[in-house]
Formats: structure tokens, sequence, C-alpha cells
């Protein structure tokens, strides 16, 4: 066994374990993703999801999300999604969190006010990651630009160049505009990073 | 990175070693998980009916909580961790640094025999776990 403990890879039962973690500023929509995934595809989720959350209902630790992907191969693949909790002062659980991380969705809110704390999160990341001599530059991630539905009401939102420019000009990694709160493109997220995390996995296997 | 891939040689035995250790003692539950959330293999009695990977997810990260706490404190760990109910209890015990064991049990074992013998089954893991590497 690998020092990392990264996927886990069940030879005999032939089942492989992905953990994808929904990372961003606080109320960005991370759990809303989750809310929204938990709803739509109840039939692929055999439990609950689980939320530790504070009293005012800001996600405390995390939420979790089991999720049933079918085969790939012959292999079993049950993705696991897990949200951080975005306020600042928790970047110890945030870190706990990523332990053993495949696969990132970097959910930015595009409200024009929240521009600097979608760059100091996204730099964070980065600084966790490296904690666990991970890189961002090389974990399977996905770039979510959520809330792009509140331009209809009146609520300035930054253009897509302008968050392309602030936080995927170095990543250069698939992005989306989306609404989690509609269910505008959660789903294409989700199915962009699990792809993206199942053929990291695959090559790294080979 | 590395991935962890257990062979079907070494789960059996880790099985066995669960079986024989704890489940026959009495426990409703044994599973070892990492400390990322996986589940490396369950044994239980054929009684319970949890949802393991929701649990697997939360005992670790609810280990993992403890584990910053012990550094706050000045520990460099605690290995182990002792939840009591009312019918059940869940026992925590760290195999290595990657590895967790956790132990479901009713009334009728005592806390003090449990651990006696997660110690021997943890040694037993250890040494199936080295022959991999």
């Amino acid at each position: 066994m690998g020092g990392g403990g990264l996927s886990f890879i069940n030879l005999r039962d032939k089942v492989v374990q992905v953990k994808i973690v929904y990372y961003g500023p606080g109320r960005c929509g991370k759990t809303t993703n989750l809310e929204y995934i938990n709803r739509k595809f109840r039939e692929q989720i055999q439990s609950e999801m689980v939320s530790l959350k504070t009293h005012g209902d800001r996600t405390l630790f995390f939420d979790f999300l089991p999720f049933h992907m079918g085969q790939i191969k012959g292999y079993d693949i049950k993705i696991q999604l897990y949200t951080v909790p975005g306020q600042v002062k928790y970047n110890a659980t945030r870190k706990l969190v990523l332990k053993g991380v495949d696969g990132i969705v970097f959910v930015a809110d595009a409200m024009e006010k929240q521009r600097e704390k979608n760059i100091r999160s996204l730099n964070q990341l980065h600084e966790n990651l490296q904690s666990y001599k991970e890189s961002i530059f090389k974990i399977p991630l996905v770039m979510q630009y959520n809330k792009v539905d509140l331009k209809d009401h009146g609520i300035p939102v930054l253009p897509i160049s302008v968050l392309q420019q602030d936080l995927n000009s170095r990543l250069q990694v698939p992005y989306f505009e989306a609404s989690a709160i509609t269910g505008y493109n959660v789903a294409a997220t989700l199915k962009k990073i699990i792809s993206s995390t199942v053929v990291s996995i695959q090559k790294k296997l080979l | 990175m590395n991935y962890g891939i257990v062979n079907q040689e070494q789960l059996e035995q880790i099985e066995e070693i669960l079986f024989q250790k704890l489940i026959k003692l009495g426990v409703d539950c044994a599973i070892i998980i990492d400390m990322a959330g996986n589940i490396i293999t369950v044994k239980d009695s054929g009684k319970s009916k949890y949802d393991i990977y929701s649990f697997a997810a939360l005992a670790a990260g609810n280990f993992a909580t403890v584990d910053a706490m012990a550094k706050l404190v000045g520990e460099t760990e605690f290995s182990l961790l002792f939840h009591k109910g009312q019918d059940s209890n869940i026992h925590f015990s760290k195999i290595d640094d990657e590895l967790l064991l956790i132990s479901m049990f009713g009334r009728d074992i005592s806390l003090g025999f449990l651990r006696l013998n997660v110690v021997e089954a943890i040694e037993q893991i250890q040494k199936v776990w080295e022959q991999q590497e």
C-alpha cells in the first residue's frame, strides 16, 4: 500500500472508490451542487446525504454523498462526493477533507463582489494540495462559474472572460458556467469531473 | 501518486483475522478504512445493516479531527477512540498511519476484552500488510 493512501482499488470485489471534492469560497454553492445531485440522481444514490453543518446552516466540516456510477471495464465505480467548508477560518478542516482526493471541482462565485475571494480560495487550494504533495496542475480539476443566473435579477456578475483570466489562465482546465440553485450545468460539471478523474486513475494503473 | 491496491489473497487473510479475532468474539461489524474515508474491507456478523460508506467518511473525518486535537495539546497522536452508547459502542484503533480499524459491538462484550483482541488483530494485519511492501 502506498503512502498516499489515495483512490482505493479492491481487486477481488472489483471496486474502485473515487473521491471528488467540491472546493471554493464561502457561500459559492458547493453544498447546493450536492443537494441538486442528491435530488436529481436519487436512483443512483443508495444512502442519505450526510451534512455536518453549523446552526446557521453553513458547512462545518463536509457534506458527503456516495454516488454509484455503474461499471467501467468490469470495475464497479463508487464515487464519493465531498464538499469543504468555505469559511476562511476553517482551513484546517478543508485540508482534512482534501486528504486522498482524486478530483476537484472548483466552484467560483460569479458575483462581481466575490472576485477577490475566488482568487484567494484557489490560491489556498494550491497550497493545501502542496501539503499533500499533490499539484493543482496535475490533479483532475474542473472549474464551475456558479450563480450566472443572478444577472437576470440585476445583480452584477463577472463576465466569463474575466473569470477565465482570473482563475483559469494558467490551469487551462475544462469550465462551465452554472446555476447550482436551478441545476443548470450541475450534471455537466459532475460528468466532466468524473470522466477526467476516471481517465486519470486508469492512466496511473497502466 | 501512490494507489492503494489490495489483492485477493491479502484481503482474505485480513478478513480471516477480523473474523477470528473480532466477529467470533461477538463484534457486530469490523471495518478497515483508510484515512481518506475509503473502505478497505468489512466483516460483519450478518446481523448489522449499516450505511458503511457514509460511516467510513464520517469515521475518517472524526479520526482526523481527533488527530489534529492531539497535536494541539502536544501529543503525537491519540491512537484509539471509543464511543459508548446505550446499546452499541464503537471502537477505533489505528493500524498504521493510513489505516484504521473500527469495531462496532453491543453490550455483551467488555471493552477490555475487545481491546486485547483488537491489539492482536492489528499485529496480525500489520504482518499481512508488510508482505506486500
